[in-house]
């Protein structure tokens, strides 16, 4: 078994190092961080920790004032209320204002587990994605993690980056650079390409190990930065495999797998499978219960990778 | 009058330069503040009925307050709108940006011709408020309700960096139905936000009929107050009280100030005053001949 870390743990702990070089620096949350890990922020530096009660919308307009003011503000809570709740803050005083709000969000996806579908976020990444000026980047494991939260603080712009509630195998070690908007590739193959991010990307490590023993070389590439999307690692593993899966704990719409699609069919037309949630919203239930209910295992992503390469012609 | 409190400096002669220098292009007139209200309500009938949409109710109703901040209040330079130093004044009735727009440009942030591009293509005079196309704009607004947080977090950055500045918002009494307003509300009396002062356009219209009617907004001072806010209320189109109610909010401390401004929607032009027909709607030619001919 792999070592596991929690993201959000790396996440908290990046922040107060970044805290301590950059006075400039300075964290929002909406009554969860000791969920989102905030509280380390807040226990180093108090007066730089802007605690903002239940009230997201709130959170992202001082996060807007606060950047339009020369702050670097990272605005967290969880993934439901990071975005859906506050679209319309998000959408005008950031995006439309281009300002240099970070907003991380936690407990994305179905394995946020027994809390059920009103706490599983399946389409902030849609909602994010849409709004033009945004960086949106999902961190597949805490090594990249820390070097995300280094980079987005980094970078001028808004910056949505979406994390988990559990804690992920890791899968880059120590000599891994990330660099926004460079997809990372995890396994040489060109029999097809599984293109995954977060939580998919150790099962679809675990499916392409599955299938050479099957005779299958799978190309596997973590996409990290889902915007803006490397194009040319699309484009090099569509021509270079010939079929595609995604792989996402998301909707189908307007995710990674969307994503894909839309640039493989305005540039290179490619069969494609999209192993995503399927228009569904979640359910309580353990994690793993919940991941193989809706179709999000290696064993489904090896299913598609073997229907995709049935397509190619 | 402009020269006090805006940048730190000890009275250490040798920093006089210092304060010359920080204090060059700051902006200053002398001018009869009736004669330039009535100017500004000149520019935004005529650029509303150029550009052939538009809000002139809510523009007109703001014009005592907009002129009183940018003649008397706000440390500002057109030549360098983006000056660290400067008070920060945050438009959340972004409908209302005519108002602002006439003023930048008399003020000298960009010339006054460029009136005449409201709201068309390419143009820096966007139909609401966009820091990100006007010289001097501090804040996109046009969906309401979210002034008020920019505002706490700009008054929040001000704190962290010590700075001497002062932020502040105006509202429409309309806006104060969102939800947020009083998130923002809230917030700001929980952080004693001593540097911020909320001013509220209380015009009594809003987009489809009077508030009472629409949505009761009333009693707004009873709610700052409950809100921790110190609360000043005032005839907004009264240059003596809107400015006395201004530099009385700059003295309270450890709280937040809001200004309860009573307007009259459509304020100067007869047929407009408490119409709510032009909250959003230009005047016809006919309609600016006559307004043009009440303002003169």
């Amino acid at each position: 078994m792999p070592e596991e870390v929690a993201p959000r743990e790396v996440f908290g702990k990046t922040l107060v190092e970044l805290g301590k070089e950059n006075p400039d620096i300075v964290v929002l949350d909406a009554d969860l961080s000791p969920s989102t890990m905030t509280k380390y922020f807040k226990e180093a530096y108090p007066e730089r920790f802007i605690e903002v009660g239940i009230a997201e919308a709130n959170m992202i307009g001082i996060a807007a004032g606060l950047a339009a003011n020369g702050k670097i503000p990272f605005a967290s809570t969880f993934a439901v209320f990071a975005t859906s709740r506050c679209f319309d803050q998000i959408r005008v005083s950031v995006a439309q204002s281009k300002l240099n709000v970070k907003i991380v969000s936690t407990h994305s996806g179905l394995s946020v587990g027994e809390d059920g579908a009103s706490h599983q976020a399946l389409e902030d990444l849609a909602l994010i994605c849409s709004l033009p000026n945004f960086t949106v980047i999902v961190p597949a494991d805490g090594v990249e993690t820390a070097q995300v939260i280094r980079a987005v603080a980094a970078h001028n712009g808004p910056c949505y980056i979406r994390l988990i509630r559990g804690k992920s195998p890791v899968v880059f070690d120590d000599n891994y650079k990330f660099q926004i908007g460079k997809a990372a590739l995890m396994r040489q193959g060109n029999d097809a390409t599984i293109m995954a991010i977060s939580t998919m990307v150790a099962p679809a490590l675990e499916a392409t190990n599955a299938l050479a023993s099957e005779g299958i070389k799978c190309r596997v590439l973590n996409m990290s930065t889902l915007k803006p999307i490397d194009v040319d690692a699309i484009l090099k593993a569509a021509k270079e495999t010939g079929g595609i899966v995604t792989a996402e704990e998301h909707q189908e719409h307007g995710g990674l797998g969307n994503t894909v699609a839309r640039v493989l069919a305005e540039q290179y037309p490619t069969p494609m499978e999209l192993v995503a949630v399927k228009d569904k919203f979640g359910m309580s239930g353990k994690p793993a219960e919940l991941l193989e209910r809706y179709g999000l295992t290696a064993k489904d992503i090896a299913a598609a990778v073997k229907k995709v390469i049935k397509r190619k012609v | 009058m402009y020269n006090d409190g805006i940048v730190n400096v000890s009275n250490n002669p040798e920093n006089k330069t210092s304060v010359a220098k920080a204090n060059a292009g700051v902006f200053s007139s002398s001018e009869d503040l009736s004669i330039v209200c009535k100017r500004l309500r000149r520019d935004i009938v005529t650029m509303i009925a150029k550009a052939g949409s538009g809000h002139p109710g809510g523009s007109l109703s703001a014009v005592e307050i907009v002129v009183t901040l940018y003649w008397k209040v706000l440390h500002h330079k057109p030549v360098d709108p983006a000056w660290p130093g400067r008070d920060r004044f945050i438009l959340s009735k972004g409908h209302a940006a005519p108002v602002l727009y006439a003023a930048l440009a008399e003020c000298g942030y960009f010339p006054k011709a460029e009136l005449d591009t409201l709201r068309k293509i390419d143009s820096r005079l966007q139909g609401h408020a966009d820091r990100t196309a006007t010289p001097g704009v501090e804040m996109s607004s046009g969906s309401l309700g979210q002034g008020l947080s920019f505002a706490v977090g700009s008054a929040l950055a001000g704190r962290l960096d010590k700075a001497p500045w002062r932020v502040y918002a105006l509202l429409s009494d309309g806006e104060c139905d969102e939800g947020q307003t009083w998130e923002a509300a809230m917030s700001a009396s929980m952080f004693k936000l001593d540097n911020l002062t909320a001013i509220v356009d209380n015009n009594g219209i809003q987009l489809s009929g009077f508030n009472k009617d629409i949505m009761n907004v009333d009693p707004l001072t009873k709610k700052f107050d409950s809100f921790g806010w110190h609360v000043i209320e005032i005839d907004g189109h009264d240059l003596k009280q809107v400015l006395n109610a201004i530099n009385q909010a700059k003295t309270i401390k450890g709280k937040p100030a809001a200004i309860i401004a009573h307007t009259v929607k459509g304020k100067g032009v007869s047929f407009m005053e408490n119409n709510v027909d032009f909250h959003g709607k230009a005047p016809n030619a006919e309609q600016l001949e006559q307004a043009l001919k009440e303002l003169a």
